[in-house]
C-alpha cells in the first residue's frame, strides 16, 4: 500500500486537526500499520436496531451484486460507454446515506451506482438506464454517469470531475434560503480535489455558512494517477483548513466509522449551518472504468491485500456475526437474494423497449415538454427527427 | 409610456420580479453594495435586503454552479456576469450543468435560471472583455438566448426570462445602458421570448440584426432612404433561441434581398445559421446572394480606431447594402 494514500492515521503519527480530535478513542486495535478505533459504541451506532444493522449489510451486498451483474452485461455487449464501478467503496455511500434525515440531500460524481441504490432507487430503473432503455431512470438519456432521483433527494450523477461541487453548494444554499435544517452531502473523488471550482466552493461554503458536506472518497487514484503523484500536501481534507472549515480523515472500510463521521458533519450542518470536508479513505477493486485494463499503475498484490484485510462488506459481516445479529447462513441468504434481484434487473432491462428517435427531442426544455404552458414563440429546434 | 434608459428598464424588470416571486434572487460580483458594476441594480439592496441582492466573491464557477443547484431545488436565481466575457471560467456550470441536467435526468429536473450581463465590444477594453458569446450559447440545446436592443425589450424580455422555467442567457450591452426609450407603463409589461420585431418597414431589402447592430442597421436604412431612395426593412431578432423564423422569412419573401448584420465573428456566428435558414426555406424568393456584415475576424482590438473598424459600423453596412441593390 506504500505511496497509495497519504494516510495520516498510521501508527505513531499525530494529527491535530480541529475536527479529528472530538472524541477520544473508545478502544483501539492495530490492524496492519493502521490504528483502528472502535466506533460501534458511538451513539449513532449504539442506537441501531438489529434489523437496521442487517439492513446496512444488505444494502452493501445489493450494490456489489448489482455492479457485478452490470459488469457481466457490459462484457456481453448490452451496456456501452463508461461503466465506473464502486466495488470496494460500498460502506461509504451506504453508511453516509443511512444517517441522513428528511431534508438532507445527495449529489455525486459519475461513480454513482452505489449512491443511487443507497438512496433507494431500484435496481430495475438503474440497470435499464445502463442498457439505454426507455424504462431507465433517465429514460436512457443519462447513462451510467448520470443517474437522478430528485424525489429521493438525489441530484445526480455528474460526469465532469469536480463539476458537481458548486451544485452541492447551491443545494445547501437553497435549503438555507428556505429555512430548512437540512444539508447537502456532496461526494467527490480524490482526483476531483484538484479542480478549481472546488476551492471557489469551499470559500463560499465557509463565507456564507452553508450546510454542505464535501465527502472526498479517497480511493487512492485519479484514473491511473496515484494520490502521491497527483496531490501536493497531505491529507487532502486539510485543504478545508485554509477556509476555516472543519475537516477530518476517516476509514471507509468501517461502516460504523463512516456513519459516525458523516453524522458529526450533518449535526454541524444542521445545528451550526457550517460546512465540512471529510476525507474517507477507501479503495476501488476494479479499473477506473471497465475500459481500464488496470495493468499499468498498481499491482495485483495491492488489490488482493486490500480485499483480504479491508473489504468493507466482509469486515462488517464479521462484526455483525460477532454482535450476534447475523449468521453465515443468513448472510448467504442475503447474498442469494441480492444476486436474484440483480439478475431480475438485467432481465427487466433486457426485455425493456429502447427509446424512439423522436424521444430525442423530449426533456430538453421544460417549455417544449409543457406545451399547454408555453409562453415563448419562435423556433426552438433547428433539426428534428 | 415613460421614457427611461435601458439600465433603468433592467432595474425595473429585476425589481418587479423580485417583488412578485420570493424565489427570485440577484447574485453576482458587486451587485449589492456597489449597486452593480454598471449600476443596473441601483437601490435594490436598500429595497430588498442582502438575502435577495447578493454580493459574491470573484468565483464565477462557484456562484454560477451554486445558482444552478439552487434552481434545481426550485429557486429562480438571476446571475449577473460583470461581463459575459467572464462566463468562460464558468462554462462548465452553464453549458454542462444548467443546459444538460434536465435532459440527463429524463425530464425529472428543470433549471429556472437567468444568466445576464453585457456582451459587447466597442468600449476600448480589448480582447478579454469584448466577447459576444450568443452564438456559443445558442449552439447548446437546453439554453435560451436573448439580445434585447431597446429599453422596452430589456424590460419586457428580462421579465419573461426570469419567469421562464428553463435557463435563459440574457446578453445586454454596455453601450446601450444609457439608451433612452419608451417603455409601456402597464402593470405587468411582458414581451415573450422568440418574437422578432420589424422595427422599420421597407420593400427593397431586409436588414436583419440583433443587439446593438439593430441601431446601426436603422441608421443605414435612414441613409439608404435619404440618399439612395432605397427602402430597407429592419428586423430586430431580439431572441436568438428560440428564433422567430417566420418573421425572418416573411420579410425575405417581401423584399427578396437580405443583409445580415451582427457583432459576432463570422465563423459560425448567429447569422451563419440564419443564412442557412433563408436559403433552405426561401431560396426561390432571393434575387441576390445573402450578404453579411460581422465583426472583422480578429480578436477584439484595443485601439479605438481599430475597434471602430472592426465592429460593424455605418459605412461598412452601407457599402454592403449597396452591393445588394
Ligand atoms: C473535467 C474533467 N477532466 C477529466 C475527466 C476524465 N476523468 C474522469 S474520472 C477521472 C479521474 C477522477 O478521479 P477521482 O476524482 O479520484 O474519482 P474516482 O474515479 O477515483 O472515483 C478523470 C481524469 C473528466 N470526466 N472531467
Ligand atoms: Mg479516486
Amino acid at each position: 500500500m506504500e505511496g497509495l494514500h497519504h494516510d495520516t492515521i498510521v501508527d505513531g503519527e499525530e494529527d491535530d486537526s480541529p475536527a479529528k480530535k472530538q472524541d477520544s478513542p473508545v478502544e483501539e486495535e492495530l490492524v496492519g500499520d493502521v490504528r483502528i478505533e472502535d466506533f460501534s459504541e458511538k451513539q449513532i451506532n449504539h442506537s441501531l436496531a438489529p434489523e437496521e444493522r442487517v439492513n446496512l449489510y444488505e444494502q452493501m451486498v445489493r450494490i456489489r451484486r448489482f455492479e457485478e451483474r452490470s459488469l457481466r452485461s457490459y462484457q456481453q455487449g448490452h451496456i456501452g460507454g463508461f461503466l465506473h464501478l464502486y466495488i470496494g467503496q460500498e460502506a461509504v455511500a451506504v453508511g453516509a446515506v443511512s444517517v441522513m434525515g428528511e431534508d438532507d440531500h445527495v449529489i455525486t460524481a459519475y461513480r454513482d451506482h452505489g449512491h443511487a441504490l443507497a438512496v433507494g432507487m431500484d435496481m430495475d430503473e438503474c440497470m435499464a438506464e445502463l442498457y439505454g432503455k426507455k424504462t431507465g431512470c433517465s429514460k436512457g438519456k443519462g447513462g451510467s454517469m448520470h443517474f437522478f432521483a430528485p424525489d429521493k433527494n438525489f441530484w445526480g450523477g455528474h460526469g465532469i470531475v469536480g463539476g458537481q461541487t458548486p451544485l452541492g453548494l447551491g443545494i445547501a444554499y437553497a435549503l438555507k434560503f428556505n429555512k430548512k435544517a437540512g444539508s447537502c452531502l456532496c461526494f467527490m473523488g480524490d482526483g476531483a480535489t484538484n479542480q478549481g471550482p472546488f476551492y471557489e466552493s469551499l470559500n463560499l461554503a465557509s463565507l456564507w455558512n452553508l450546510p454542505v458536506v464535501y465527502v472526498i472518497e479517497n480511493n487512492g487514484y485519479s484514473m491511473g494517477t496515484a494520490e502521491a503523484r497527483h496531490s501536493a500536501g497531505e491529507p487532502l481534507a486539510r485543504r478545508g483548513d485554509m477556509f476555516d472549515i472543519d475537516w477530518s480523515v476517516s476509514h471507509g472500510h468501517d461502516m460504523y466509522e463512516v456513519r459516525h463521521t458523516i453524522n458529526d458533519a450533518l449535526e454541524r450542518a444542521h445545528n451550526e449551518s457550517r460546512p465540512s470536508v471529510l476525507e474517507i479513505v477507501t479503495y476501488r477493486y476494479r479499473g477506473h472504468s471497465v475500459a481500464d485494463p488496470d495493468q499499468t499503475y498498481r499491482s495485483k498484490e495491492e488489490i488482493e491485500e486490500y480485499k483480504k484485510s479491508k473489504d468493507p462488506i466482509n469486515l462488517y459481516k464479521e462484526k455483525l456475526i460477532a454482535e450476534g445479529h447475523l449468521t453465515e447462513g443468513s448472510a448467504l441468504e442475503i447474498d442469494r437474494l441480492a444476486k436474484e434481484e440483480a439478475e431480475a434487473s438485467a432481465e427487466f432491462a433486457q426485455a425493456s423497449p429502447l427509446p424512439e428517435p423522436t424521444e430525442l427531442m423530449d426533456d430538453i426544455y421544460w417549455e417544449t415538454d409543457n406545451p399547454a404552458s408555453k409562453t415563448s414563440q419562435g423556433t426552438m429546434f433547428f433539426e428534428t427527427p | 409610456m415613460a421614457t427611461i434608459t435601458y439600465r433603468e428598464a433592467l432595474n425595473q424588470a429585476l425589481s418587479e420580479e423580485i417583488e412578485r416571486d420570493d424565489k427570485v434572487v440577484l447574485m453576482g460580483e458587486e451587485v449589492a453594495q456597489f449597486k452593480g458594476s454598471y449600476k443596473v441594480s441601483e437601490g435594490m439592496l436598500e429595497k430588498f435586503g442582502s438575502d435577495r441582492i447578493i454580493d459574491t466573491p470573484i468565483s464565477e464557477a462557484a456562484f454560477s454552479g451554486l445558482a444552478v443547484g439552487a434552481a434545481m431545488m426550485g429557486m429562480r436565481p438571476v446571475v449577473e456576469f460583470m461581463f459575459w466575457s467572464f462566463c468562460y471560467v464558468a462554462f462548465d456550470q452553464i453549458f454542462n450543468n444548467a443546459a444538460n441536467v434536465r435532459y440527463m435526468s429524463g425530464g425529472l429536473i428543470n433549471v429556472p435560471i437567468v444568466f445576464r450581463g453585457p456582451a459587447n465590444g466597442g468600449t476600448n477594453v480589448g480582447a478579454t472583455h469584448s466577447h459576444t458569446p450568443e452564438n456559443f450559447a445558442a449552439n447548446t440545446p437546453g439554453i435560451k438566448v436573448i439580445c434585447p436592443a431597446t429599453p422596452a425589450d430589456a424590460k419586457g424580455m428580462l421579465k419573461s426570462a426570469i419567469r421562464d422555467n428553463d435557463p435563459v442567457c440574457v446578453m445586454e450591452n454596455t453601450i446601450l445602458y444609457n439608451l433612452q426609450g419608451e417603455v409601456p407603463e402597464e402593470d405587468d409589461f411582458i414581451i415573450p421570448l422568440g418574437k422578432a420585431n420589424v422595427v422599420r418597414e421597407g420593400s427593397d431589402l431586409s436588414i436583419i440584426a440583433h443587439g446593438k447592430s439593430v441601431h446601426t442597421a436603422l441608421e443605414v436604412a435612414q441613409t439608404l432612404d435619404e440618399t439612395h431612395k432605397v427602402s430597407a426593412e429592419v428586423v430586430d431578432l431580439r431572441s436568438i433561441r428560440p428564433l422567430d423564423t417566420e418573421t425572418i422569412l416573411s420579410s425575405v419573401r417581401k423584399t427578396n434581398r437580405v443583409l445580415l448584420v451582427e457583432e459576432n465573428k463570422p465563423f459560425c456566428g448567429v447569422d451563419a445559421q440564419i443564412a442557412f435558414l433563408i436559403q433552405d426555406q426561401a431560396f426561390d424568393y432571393l434575387d441576390a446572394p445573402i450578404k453579411r456584415v460581422s465583426a472583422i475576424d480578429a480578436p477584439q482590438a484595443y485601439s479605438k480606431s481599430l475597434e471602430n473598424a472592426q465592429i460593424p459600423n455605418h459605412d461598412r453596412v452601407l457599402s454592403k447594402a449597396m452591393e445588394l441593390i
